[in-house]
């Protein structure tokens, strides 16, 4: 037998492709948006967002304080009789129009979304900014045809919404929250994230190009204290969150009583099940998708990977490889697949959850690349030899780390994916299809990828089972939580 | 002629399919419709932890069967309850009226799907559709009035939506509700699917509303000390909490019945490649 020739080795190094911040217009300090109006606070701050690739300030933002609170939920009042009383037809022009304005300062919202969240210009570019717009659109569309995603039933809005979106997707979860809330004739009070209200600052820019009535949003940055205050406030009549399982529950029991309709999306450690037919390869891009995704600050990350034992071994060592060839690094260079962590706070947290996977007893690999200096940044890392009742298996870690658990039967990969109190998110991987259809209905799960992971559409319902929260976002089930049916 | 003694009943609580006293041994003594004063189980915590893990066990397999199989049990429930009618301690319009209720849902099980749920129009070459799912295992606090009907209006819709129940009946009119368990039990409704517990709703509720083994409750008694509390407890492991107050219309029995059945399921979404 021949034996192999041995073959020159390339190296396919990458030049530097940053995506250039020079069509950026941010202003050194952002006051409240309120009443359609960008405002001093009254008993509020003024906070640096910091950019956590450079560590300097991306621009200086006003944090509300509980009267600033006070007025946008007057202001939301106020507006609201008058907002829910325009024909469906005009309200759904005025999404249109944040849409279209969505599309057209699209490179822009990418590029600051990249330096305020340290998410990779790839991400930012291809999937917040888009499917930012394309939930406008989408909820453009229903505004007039309300009763047809009813079921045929009568309905009005609720009112106020009071709505508190997460660090991880600013942009994103803004238009998540704000296009079926409007579109159903309410209006809201959004408080973006405490490390990344920038570009919800611009949006509320482009509500006032989109000429939106006064009032009918209002954003107003703060931190976890000013979300607990918002919910607290007397006028509203329906609370959105989107965040930790732990603050989810705090809310639910701080309306108690209140009779205040509430949607929670919340936490998970979702299952990405690999099964022994599966096309590995396919699947190690899957798996890699589904935990490196946005640095793994992703509620539904497929942060618990479930393989066959009979080929955990080679889908491991595949994985390892491949998480090799990542590249960590500037967020706003167009070839990074892993950019910064979100805040020193969270690098804290992932730190902490990763030296007490290494305590307990599993096996830690981190890939061993160069990183930048300053910054927060942590590198992709890979757990074997995990045992379910590890913190790494059981609890979030919105990171870059992926716990591998190991399964022998069908029966067991759905009870191992079963048995969290989380139910958000999970992944299938196999080639035989009615394998894939049957553990899908088996899974406690509100979102089921099979042999893809991580993808989102505003024509695609999005919630959680469990704890992992309550009501759904997108879709013709997104209007549910905005609407009453009329007596 | 010697006049006969009548064979009178003993009332207990209906769980995993069995007819049995609390556990702990208390009881009430309940005046009744119709009739004399009698005892009935008052049922105790440890009643409320059993109910529930019965109903958690019986949950696969209610909600894994077919919804013409749910629909026609459901149906089989309301031709068991029209052949007992008489035997049901409420007002026989109460019976009729919970008789057509349980026929209504009985036609909803396999209609959800398709008004929920279907495919959706992603912008990206994949097959992805929504499908409504039960929620889990439900608590319901019955209303005082009407006793039978306002039980049956939350228990059909959990049902049909494949749900398993686990139900606090009436403090003073609990008799009608324990008579439905013995219908139950000749309707081929499997057992743990229902449970029923009479007793002090003020200690039960809690208790139940607060089991982070179950995923939703619906409070009928439009009581609003009651609806903080259990909203209350119902934040601790976030479960799904409806508020109502039972209608003593009977019309309203099944009024808004997307709303009831949409509160107790869970929508989920799945994603599947199409092309290579």
């Amino acid at each position: 037998m021949a034996t192999q020739e041995q073959r020159t080795s390339i190296r396919w190094d990458y030049a530097p492709a940053p995506e250039s911040p020079d069509h950026v217009r941010l202003r050194d300090s952002y006051g409240l948006f309120i009443d359609g109006e960008f405002s001093d606070p009254v008993d509020g701050t003024r906070v640096p967002s910091v950019n956590p690739v450079t560590e300097e300030v991306v621009a200086e933002v006003a944090f509300a304080g509980p009267e600033d609170l006070r007025r946008a939920v007057q202001a939301a009042r106020a507006a609201q009789p008058g907002w829910a009383a325009l024909s469906g037809l005009e309200r759904g022009k005025y999404l249109f129009r944040v849409a279209r304005l969505i599309q057209e300062r699209a490179r822009e919202l990418a590029v600051v979304e990249s330096m305020d969240g340290g998410k990779p210009i790839r991400e930012s570019r291809d999937v917040d900014v888009p499917l930012a717009a394309a939930h406008f659109f989408h909820y453009a569309g229903w505004a007039d045809k309300l009763s047809y995603g009813m079921g045929g039933r009568a309905v009005e809005p609720l009112g106020v919404a009071a709505q508190i979106v997460p660090w991880n997707f600013p942009l994103l979860m803004a238009a998540w929250k704000l296009a079926p809330a409007l579109a159903c004739g309410n209006t809201a009070v959004l408080k973006p994230a405490e490390t990344t209200p920038v570009t919800a600052l611009l949006l509320a820019e482009i509500l006032r190009e989109a000429e939106l009535p006064p009032g009918v949003v209002s954003i107003v940055p703060g931190d976890g204290a000013a979300g607990a205050a918002l919910v607290r406030q007397p006028d509203i009549d329906k609370v959105a969150f989107t965040g930790s399982t732990a603050v989810g529950k705090d809310i639910q029991g701080a309306l108690a009583g209140r009779g205040i309709s509430l949607t929670l999306e919340l936490g998970g450690k979702s299952a990405n099940i690999v099964f022994e037919d599966a096309a590995l390869d396919q699947a190690v891009e899957g798996i890699v998708n589904g935990i490196f995704f946005n640095q793994g600050h992703v509620c539904c990350a497929g942060s618990r990977l479930l393989i066959q034992e009979s080929v955990a071994e080679a889908v491991v060592g595949k994985l390892w490889d491949r998480m090799n060839r990542l590249r960590v690094g500037d967020p706003l260079d167009k070839n990074t697949d892993v950019g910064a962590i979100n805040s020193r706070e969270q690098l804290e947290r992932i730190t902490s959850l990763v030296d007490s996977g290494e305590e307990e007893g599993a096996v830690r690999r981190s890939v061993v690349c160069e990183l930048p200096s300053r910054g927060f940044w942590f590198p992709p890392t890979l757990f074997t030899d995990v045992a379910p009742a590890h913190r790494i298996a059981a609890e979030e870690i919105f990171g870059p780390v992926v716990s591998v658990l190991t399964f022998r039967t069908q029966a067991e990969a759905i009870e191992k994916a079963n048995a969290t109190p989380y139910g958000l998110a999970a992944g299938i991987w196999t080639d035989k299809g009615s394998k894939a259809f049957e553990v899908a209905s088996a899974l406690q799960a509100g979102v089921v990828w099979q042999n893809t992971y991580n993808h989102f559409d505003p024509s695609a319902a999005f919630g959680g089972y469990k704890e992992s929260g309550f009501g759904r976002e997108g879709g013709m089930a997104g209007l549910r939580p905005y609407l009453r049916v009329a007596s | 002629m010697t006049s006969r003694l009548p064979v009178r009943k003993t009332y207990k609580l209906f769980i995993g399919g069995a007819f049995v006293r609390s556990e702990s041994g208390r009881y009430d003594r309940i005046e009744g419709e119709a009739a004399a004063a009698v005892n009935i189980p008052r049922a105790s915590r440890k009643d409320v932890r059993d109910a529930v893990a019965a109903a958690r066990k019986a949950l696969s397999s209610w909600a894994g069967r077919t919804p013409y199989n749910r629909g026609q049990i459901l149906y089989r429930f309301a031709e068991a309850l029209e052949s007992r009618a008489g035997d049901i301690g409420a007002e026989r319009s109460e019976v009729e009226a919970a008789i057509d209720v349980l026929v209504h849902y009985a036609g909803w099980t396999d209609k959800l799907q398709p008004v929920l749920g279907g495919i959706n129009p992603v912008a990206a070459p994949f097959l992805s559709f929504s499908v409504p799912e039960p929620t889990g295992v439900v608590g319901v606090i019955a209303p005082d009035s009407p006793p039978l009907l306002g039980l049956v209006a939350e228990l059909a819709p959990a049902l049909a939506a494949g749900n398993t129940v686990v139900a606090v009946l009436s403090d003073a009119r609990p008799l009608s509700g324990l008579d439905l368990g013995e219908v139950m039990g000749i309707a081929d409704v499997p057992g743990g699917v229902v449970n029923l517990l009479s007793g002090r709703r003020a200690e039960l509720a809690p208790v139940l509303a607060g089991h982070h083994a179950l995923n939703a409750i619906v409070n009928a008694t439009g009581e609003s000390t009651l609806a903080a509390e259990i909203d209350k407890l119902a934040a601790e492991s976030v479960t799904r909490v409806r508020h109502t107050t039972a209608s003593e219309s009977y019309a309203d029995a099944t009024a808004d019945p997307l709303s009831r059945l949409e509160a107790l399921t869970e929508l989920k979404t799945a994603w599947h490649p199409v092309g290579a």
